[in-house]
């Protein structure tokens, strides 16, 4: 087989599958958003229209939560970075040869199941939970307080936990890449630590921070099952009328124009990321 | 992942802001808490999950056994996340010799392509694919499960894969090719031999990809759910809670050794 035969060999298989299980099932979802119902089933294109969109836009509460869901994105994202960031430099400056095992030991927590960790904290901070236990159990409370679970922030805070870890790997790599030279030059020119610190390694680290914000803003945008875990009704996100539309509601068409506006704004998302950060480079 | 070897060459000192060990360690511990509690009353003689806690028992752990619901979703699980692997490693390693070794005008559209899933979010990916499998009328199943899993798998063997491939010099091939040998014999002799540590390590992380997801699974598993599906369902009944987290603990050890063999056989050289 030549280079020639073995070029179509290799393409078609892969091209075929996720045309077939990535972009199709998208576009149908774009056609469906433009339907006013799902009368003559799903194949069938009668008169598409913007009536879903319409309903949309003069839902209020429908905008309220995409926003509110990107707002609780960007503080997980920032939260998760900048708590990251000093787990980042303690392992490229100060952890020395122990540095590997202290990485793995940060990795660890983020190979457990997801599920596991959530309701994890669940078991925490519930009703019945531990904070509630050992509270009444020491004397604080007389009674369980429900405060601690069911709302956005249980959401936020579960959401940034998980993160964490994973936050901390593109500034790791980044902080790695700094040349030695450099600091050494900075401190025989004088500089004072922090100064070399703001001066020196946060601009060069900036490109991994921004990385590690975008790799968590991005799949927390669309969340919806730790809402549902740990959310209730009061934490539920944007990602969660999506799928009631899907399942419980059953109103594909609108469901669909829902998701078609969160892909729209993932996408302006990361066409601002990749602006930002040289995706490529920081992806390998 | 960031490279730890060169970790212990750059551990050299800019003064230090002190405190950042205590840091870490506080910062771990704290990762670690969840965890440790579910494992302290996956073992704790109390069906509810409260302290004070009531003496050391195994039968949480052995009732798991005793329950063939749980045992059917965790077989469907390891069912899906193999099939699924399979076909992601598969298809992934030939976008990734495509990607690393050849030169076409569509190569910006197939990785666009084969990366993208990582970006759309899931929620929206899986509702897609329930339109297309209702369109299609294809039942919900352990295949669409794993149909949508083979998606979100391939962009990291694709990413393993070809960070693998941008290592080692094409003229090895190409050498191989002058001496006779034809693509097939080359990629046979020559480049799968070195490839495969990255390919096994890509077809493990895909596995754990696969076996932990629900997102899409909640979608589209029908009525013989994969194991954090099932999980899904039942944690509202709370008695049932201590077997359930026996087995996901079980389970959780499981995936940490396969993920530890790939992140081992990804630095093999």
């Amino acid at each position: 087989m030549d280079r020639r035969r073995a070029f179509w060999v290799l393409v078609v298989p892969p091209a075929l599958w996720l045309a077939a299980f990535f972009l199709l099932p998208l576009v149908l979802m774009a056609v469906v958003s433009f339907r006013a119902d799902l009368r003559g089933g799903l194949l069938t294109f009668p008169d598409l229209g913007l009536r879903q969109y319409a309903a949309l836009a003069s839902t209020p509460s429908f905008l309220r939560l995409l926003v509110l869901s990107s707002l609780v994105a960007l503080a997980v994202a920032a939260v998760a970075t900048a708590s990251a960031y000093p787990v980042a430099y303690f392992l490229a400056f100060r952890a020395g040869r122990r540095a590997g095992v202290y990485l793995l030991l940060l990795m660890v927590p983020f190979w457990t199941s997801y599920l596991l960790r959530v309701m994890a904290w669940k078991l925490i901070l519930g009703s019945s939970g531990v904070i509630n236990s050992l509270l009444i159990a020491s004397g604080v409370l007389d009674e369980p307080v429900s405060l601690f679970l069911y709302n956005r922030s249980a959401v936020g805070i579960t959401l940034t936990y998980v993160w964490i870890p994973f936050a901390a790997l593109p500034i790791l790599a980044a902080l790695q890449r700094i040349e030695p030279a450099l600091m050494e030059a900075a401190f025989d020119l004088g500089a004072t630590p922090l100064r070399r610190f703001l001066r020196v390694v946060l601009p060069l680290s900036l490109p991994g921070v921004l990385a590690s914000f975008f790799m968590v803003f991005i799949p927390t945008v669309g969340e919806y099952v730790t809402p549902l875990l740990v959310g209730g009704s009061r934490g539920s996100l944007y990602g969660n009328i999506i799928q009631d539309f899907f399942t419980k509601a059953a109103n594909w068409p609108l469901g669909s124009a829902l998701s078609m506006v969160m892909l729209a704004m993932t996408l302006a998302w990361v066409a601002l990321a990749a602006r930002l950060v040289n995706l490529r480079q920081w992806l390998t | 992942m960031a490279d730890v070897r060169r970790v212990g060459a750059a551990a050299r000192s800019p003064a230090a802001p002190s405190g950042l060990g205590l840091y870490f360690f506080v910062l771990l511990l704290l990762l670690y808490l969840p965890i440790a509690l579910l494992l302290l009353f996956s073992v704790n003689d109390n069906t509810t999950l409260t302290f004070p806690l009531r003496g050391l028992t195994g039968r949480w752990y052995a009732g798991v056994l005793a329950e063939p619901g749980l045992l059917r979703a965790a077989r469907n699980s390891r069912v899906v996340a193999a099939g699924s692997s399979l076909v992601a490693t598969l298809l992934g390693t030939m976008a990734a010799l495509l990607v690393a070794r050849f030169t076409f005008r569509a190569k910006l559209a197939l990785v666009s392509l084969a990366v993208l899933p990582l970006i759309v979010p899931f929620v929206v990916l899986g509702a897609s694919l329930l339109l297309l499998f209702s369109a299609a009328g294809i039942d919900r199943s352990l295949g669409t499960v794993g149909a949508a899993h083979t998606v979100i798998s391939i962009p990291y063997v694709l990413l393993i894969v070809a960070s693998r491939l941008a290592e080692f010099d094409p003229s090895l091939e190409e050498a191989a090719m002058d001496l006779g040998a034809d693509y097939l014999t080359t990629l046979r002799r020559v480049v799968v031999p070195i490839i495969a540590p990255a390919v096994a390590s890509a077809a493990l992380v895909a596995f754990t990809v696969s076996f932990d997801e629900f997102a899409l699974a909640l979608f589209l598993a029908g009525r013989d759910p994969t194991f954090p599906v099932y999980l899904l369902g039942q944690l509202r009944f709370a008695n049932r809670l201590p077997i359930l987290i026996s087995l996901a603990m079980v389970m959780t050890v499981g995936t940490l050794l396969l993920a530890l063999a790939a992140e081992r056989l990804r630095r093999a050289r």
